[in-house]
């Protein structure tokens, strides 16, 4: 009950503003302003949540328009030996554990999460390095997972973890989004290895780096000052912006 | 224009506000050229329509060196550029129109556009001929078709077309995407587009060396123009 109030809450058109800019001042995009890059990217960030306060969908295609080149980077093929041996069996014994500030915490295994209701999607994935590709994703809106474990009302960011160490944070504004979904499936098939199998995030409206592959773990918090150098990504650490909605 | 100030004379020039804001999109743009280069760098081929990547047939592959490790302060330093050369324009554009900076010294003037009078400014060009007496006070019409061009045109469609870039920015606005054919294509026209503002810049320096550069240059920096004496024809 809690967890649709809020839910309903949150995506009701008009609570969304105060979602976006509530959540936005405690944003790593606006929670340090040290640098003239802080400003700039926070910036463009404020702007970008007002101009996305209707919580517009991005772009869909039809299946004609799905790209025969869709690059892969960074890892395409983990080296890790739970990841490995659980590749081996179908990734059958694999879990997503979901935990932090949710009511029901749990572990949801691939057949779990195929089980919840589906969203397929064919959209362009942009990349900072430059490079465009169209893509049909298939998988469970996030904002479906989190009202399913219930989301606590003090609950602002969920952290994701990748395999390959990887991590990255999202506030409710972009988590609670229709189009937000973890993918098991990519142009009609599995999602392949090189693209993050089992599960991957979409995250449709931010560049393809927040979009993180091989999910291992996702936490729900009040504040990501605490994770890593509490700049809220690890890219952000590498000097890429934690908001890269351009 | 019947009496004005006499050649040799020194008047003032431009307003303080058309000072600033010349040399702070100067100093925006040079910033914007040097991050827009690293970040093409991680890809120096183009392409048209939505999509493009290394394995996909390009348009145009530019013959310059691969590297994927710059974009990192590229596209924060494009991004803090950009920001300043957007509300600089902006302020620009309101103050060419409100103050009649615009009609008055930007749009040419009715003399300037007869055939007769073109001719002999492209005459003058040809033979790098420098403006000279009352003439100096004005921008020739060649000039006025040219800053018309960059501050009306090419200006405004390097901001669109990397805005077309942007994915939030594009889901609020996805008309960008037809208005340029495709994320591909705004990128591309944003790098025609910066190379016609390079060859403007180039030619606008150049220029600047033909008609006096200290005279000229001190009139951009202090207001300050002294008004080249008629030579004997």
């Amino acid at each position: 009950m809690t967890d649709l109030s809020r839910r309903r809450l949150l995506t009701g058109s008009a609570s969304l503003i105060g979602a976006g800019f509530l959540g936005g001042c405690d944003a790593p995009a606006l929670s340090r302003l040290a640098t003239p890059y802080d400003w700039s990217n926070g910036l463009t960030f404020a702007v970008q949540r007002w101009l996305l306060r209707r919580q517009p969908l991005v772009r869909e295609f039809g299946p004609e328009a799905i790209s025969a080149v869709f690059p892969t980077i960074n890892t395409t093929d983990p080296d890790d030996p739970g990841y490995r041996t659980s590749k081996l069996v179908g990734f059958t014994d694999w879990k997503l554990p979901v935990t932090g500030l949710v009511e029901r915490p749990g572990a949801f295994s691939l057949a779990d999460l195929k089980a919840m209701p589906a969203r397929t999607q064919i959209t362009l994935h942009s990349c900072e390095q430059g490079w465009s590709a169209i893509a049909g994703w298939t998988g469970v809106p996030l904002a479906h997972l989190l009202a399913h474990v219930g989301l606590k009302p003090e609950a602002r960011f969920i952290v994701m973890r990748s395999v390959d160490g990887w991590w990255d944070s999202y506030d409710l504004f972009d988590a609670l989004h229709p189009q937000t979904i973890l993918a098991y499936g990519m142009n009609g098939g599995d999602l392949p290895i090189a693209h993050g199998a089992p599960l991957r995030l979409r995250v449709e409206r931010q560049l393809g780096y927040k979009s993180l592959k091989y999910l291992t773990r996702i936490e729900a918090v009040e504040r990501v000052d605490g994770f890593g150098k509490g700049r809220g990504s690890m890219v952000a650490e590498l000097g890429f912006p934690w908001y890269a909605g351009i | 224009m019947g009496a004005g100030p006499k050649t040799g004379s020194t008047v003032f020039r431009h307003p303080a506000w058309l000072r600033l804001t010349h040399w702070v999109n100067a100093a925006a743009f040079l910033v914007l050229l040097v991050s827009g280069i690293a970040i093409l760098l991680a890809l120096p081929r183009l392409f048209w329509g939505e999509t493009g990547a290394n394995d996909a047939p390009a348009w145009i592959e530019l013959p310059l060196p691969v590297n994927v490790e710059q974009t990192g302060w590229g596209r924060n330093l494009h991004f803090l550029a950009a920001w300043i050369l957007v509300i600089n324009g902006l302020a620009y554009l309101l103050l060419i129109l409100a103050s009649g900076h615009l009609r008055r010294s930007l749009v040419p003037d009715r003399d300037q556009l007869s055939a007769g009078h073109l001719a002999r400014e492209v005459g003058d060009h040809l033979r790098l001929e420098k403006a000279r007496g009352k003439e100096a006070l004005r921008y020739n019409a060649l000039q006025k078709f040219a800053y018309l061009g960059v501050v009306l045109i090419l200006f405004p469609l390097m901001v669109l077309s990397g805005l077309t870039m942007s994915p939030g920015f594009t889901t609020a606005f996805p008309e960008l995407f037809i208005l340029f054919g495709g994320r591909q294509s705004a990128r591309t026209i944003h790098f025609l587009a910066a190379s016609l503002l390079v060859l403007f810049l180039l030619v606008h320096v150049l220029q600047v060396f033909i008609g006096g550069a200290g005279n000229l240059l001190r009139s951009m920096i202090t207001g300050r123009f002294t008004i080249p004496s008629e030579k004997e024809r």
